[in-house]
């Protein structure tokens, strides 16, 4: 049952990560992804999936998707119809699965983050609605394949997981609030395990929505940068398995960082605007640090929601600089979203493996784009590759309609 | 925790603006009438059931976040408004921490196929004011800035089984003190896209829209708690949808002669063997996904509350993704 949920035993749990998938324009899979980001390669080229010839903004980390999937339970046929959300989403869990170790031997709770599922089927769905409304051929698998859930769905067939399924939609926080509630799940004893992350493609009405805004760069983003003029979008998926500490131990299994803490607070400043102190950011990351039963001197490491726009990284810099206080000028701080782009509805998931390689190998990921910091950040931006001591990491991710969340992670040793 | 109380309920839907006008059109049991609505391109309409106008002007448009936004967001506030009640000053006031949850399947589809259509027309001019309002989390983060709530916030996406996920998941807040109480809304929008799109798959489905709305909070008083949300049994290749309805019943048990059955379809070949009164509110509103999981929800606390039936069950068999089941019963009444 999902309520009442079963009667605790004693204290709440340990939540272990024991496997994490991740795509990107960095490339497929935790290798390349952790390659570069470590050594805070730029992935962004011109967008070939659209005409954006009548944008302002003409990047994106576009991903490179291989020819094949991994073979699951899914038919030769319904993989090569899959189109580009359910692709990556596939590959992300395909590579967290195999890494957990884990049988599809119970329902498996499945949260996933995500803001536009899959988008371009809906825009073809339109378009074919609008330009020859008499023709419904095709239109009705648009439908059925162009919503949020059905990625997921497509996931469960894939693994012949059992769900249930929860989609969460909190704009480009929705990754890290799945994973924060997943985190909830299973460290409240609702679940055992469970497989959460997120996922997004790039489509035209995403791309034109945030161009209208002008929040889109027409040059590489630059996060922090006091030159910054704007975010550049990316697409891919993130998937983490999560479960019980006791459990993974009790079954042999590697383990791969600690979630510990877990923030989420809503700025009702504005629907596109953050507040420009970042309450509800500062009240995301003092709730995060809280529940995790930290102070902010104990984090090491800060991989920043910093989109780069204006309003985002003033607004960030501000709330981390009164949460860290004087630890702030010590806090190295990053966002890779200078490496891969604003995934939206995958980032936090994203930015929560970058965490955990950062955790795992001890180093600092770069915003090697950063040219002139801006000097209202108080804290250390990280701009070359570095080893670095990392034991605990915190992520930060804000979202459209303040959404905010912050996620804490301890390394395992 | 066994039991979370409904402090409140909300409802915007064909049968007018509040949940008398919802509970007053359940206990006729007649079906709402319907209406036209064009469909370009086409000669003739789509059959819909549409939300009358309200009888005076929504005080809360005045809020300056709220003049533009879309009536999926409006319909969600009214709903929101008249569950939390009272307790919309204390909120407001920063003395009470509310968790908002918004549940829907499509969303804002009206503003997303405006935005999408400017695109096509011409992407360098596309509207910066109507982008944002697509984004699925609009009507959560309006609410939650009408209410100045800071506390957590979120939106669930899928059929109408997340409205029931999305109690669950207010329960869970609750529980681990991250609100002192909670307002979960489902809601759609009436928009010929989707009237359209629902057309291909049930060619006598009357789409409508609306808001459905249930304020929790866990402790007493109120007349009727929240005893039951049974697991979420996806639609997967290895679960049909009977057999996923089926799991539900085994968790819900098999109901008594004076419990309510409140279902998402009006099919008496599905648990035949219920002991009690049925009733399928959408034979009577319409289909609108997570708003018909709610009004659902709505109606079964509802009369509970109004001391119709010592206890409800609701039983959502959700458009294409799970089959869940609620039970609401008599505050004073033990849980079964």
């Amino acid at each position: 049952m999902l309520f009442p949920p079963p009667k605790p035993a004693g204290a709440p749990h340990r939540v272990v990560i024991t496997g994490a998938g991740i795509i990107t324009a960095l490339g497929a899979g935790w290798k390349a992804n952790a390659a570069g980001f470590r050594a805070g390669t730029t992935a962004f080229r011109p967008v070939t999936l659209f005409d954006v010839s009548r944008q302002r903004a003409k990047i994106a980390a576009e991903v490179e998707l291989p020819a094949d999937l991994p073979a699951t339970r899914l038919s030769g046929k319904k993989s090569r119809r899959l189109n580009r959300a359910a692709r990556m989403l596939l590959l992300a869990a395909h590579e967290a699965w195999e890494q957990s170790g884990w049988q599809p031997d119970e329902p498996l709770p499945v949260v996933l983050g995500t803001t536009s599922g899959e988008m371009s089927l809906g825009q073809d769905y339109l378009r074919q609605a609008l330009h020859s409304p008499d023709d419904f051929k095709r239109q009705a698998t648009r439908v059925v394949y162009y919503q949020v859930q059905k990625p997921a769905q497509v996931l469960c067939d894939a693994f012949d997981f059992q769900g249930p399924l929860t989609i969460i939609s909190n704009a480009c926080a929705s990754g890290a609030n799945a994973i924060g509630h997943a985190f909830e799940t299973v460290r409240s004893g609702r679940a055992r395990r469970v497989l959460t992350g997120g996922y997004d493609a790039l489509c035209q009405l995403t791309f034109a929505g945030f161009d209208s805004l002008q929040a889109l760069a027409p040059t590489p983003c630059r996060p922090f940068d006091a030159e910054r003029n704007g975010l550049t979008l990316g697409e891919g998926a993130a998937v983490l398995t999560l479960e019980t500490l006791a459990g993974a131990k009790k079954r042999g299994a590697e383990i791969l960082g600690e979630i510990i803490g877990y923030g989420a607070a809503t700025d009702t400043h504005h629907l596109t605007q953050p507040h420009p102190e970042g309450r509800a950011a500062l009240s995301a990351m003092s709730a995060a640090c809280a529940g995790a039963g930290i102070a902010p001197e104990q984090v090491d490491y800060v991989n920043a929601h910093g989109t780069a726009t204006p309003q985002n990284d003033a607004t960030e810099s501000a709330a981390i600089n009164r949460w860290a206080g004087a630890h702030a000028r010590r806090l190295p701080v990053s966002s890779t979203k200078a490496g891969i782009g604003h995934l939206l509805g995958a980032a936090g998931a994203a930015e929560a493996v970058v965490c955990l390689m950062a955790l795992r190998g001890q180093w600092l990921p770069p915003a090697r784009s950063l040219t002139t910091p801006d000097p209202a950040c108080q804290f250390q931006l990280v701009r070359q590759p570095e080893d670095a001591t990392v034991e605990i990491a915190l992520s930060n991710s804000f979202g459209f309609g303040g959404a905010n969340a912050s996620l804490v992670f301890r390394r395992w040793v | 925790m066994s039991a979370v109380f409904i402090h409140g309920l909300g409802a915007v839907s064909p049968a007018g603006w509040g949940v008398d006008a919802l509970l007053a059109a359940a206990e006729k049991e007649q079906p709402l009438p319907v209406q036209t609505l064009a469909r370009p391109g086409w000669a003739k309409t789509l059959t819909v059931r549409s939300v009358p106008p309200p009888a005076s002007r929504l005080e809360f448009l005045a809020h300056p976040r709220l003049r533009r936004a879309a009536t999926l967001s409006q319909h969600t506030i009214a709903a929101a408004l008249e569950a939390v009640g009272a307790d919309i000053a204390p909120v407001q006031a920063g003395a009470l921490r509310l968790g908002v949850i918004v549940c829907t399947m499509a969303g804002s589809v009206a503003y997303s196929r405006r935005f999408y259509e400017e695109v096509l027309r011409e992407p360098a001019t596309a509207s910066p004011l109507l982008f944002p309002e697509t984004v699925f989390n609009a009507p959560a983060s309006h609410l939650a800035a009408y209410l100045n709530s800071p506390a957590i916030n979120a939106t669930l996406v899928g059929d109408g089984g997340a409205f029931l996920q999305g109690l669950a998941m207010a329960a869970g807040w609750l529980a681990e003190g991250r609100a002192d109480a909670c307002v979960v809304v489902g809601a759609e929008e009436l928009d010929w896209i989707i009237a359209d799109a629902v057309r291909l798959f049930r060619k006598s489905a009357v789409y409508t829209g609306g808001a459905g709305a249930l304020y929790l909070k866990m402790h007493p008083p109120a007349r009727t708690v929240l005893s039951a949300v049974t697991d979420a049994f996806s639609f997967t290749k290895s679960q049909t949808r009977t057999t996923a309805a089926r799991q539900v019943r085994g968790q819900l048990g098999r109901g008594r002669a004076d419990e309510l059955l409140c279902d998402s379809e009006a099919d008496p070949s599905a648990w035949p063997d219920w002991p009690g009164r049925r009733l399928a509110p959408k034979t009577i509103v319409g289909e609108s996904f997570a708003a018909a999981a709610a009004w659902q929800c709505v109606i079964a606390s509802g009369l509970v509350q109004a001391g119709r039936f010592p206890g409800a069950s609701v039983r959502v068999v959700g458009a294409n993704q799970q089959a869940i089941g609620a039970r609401f019963m008599n505050a004073e009444q033990p849980a079964t």
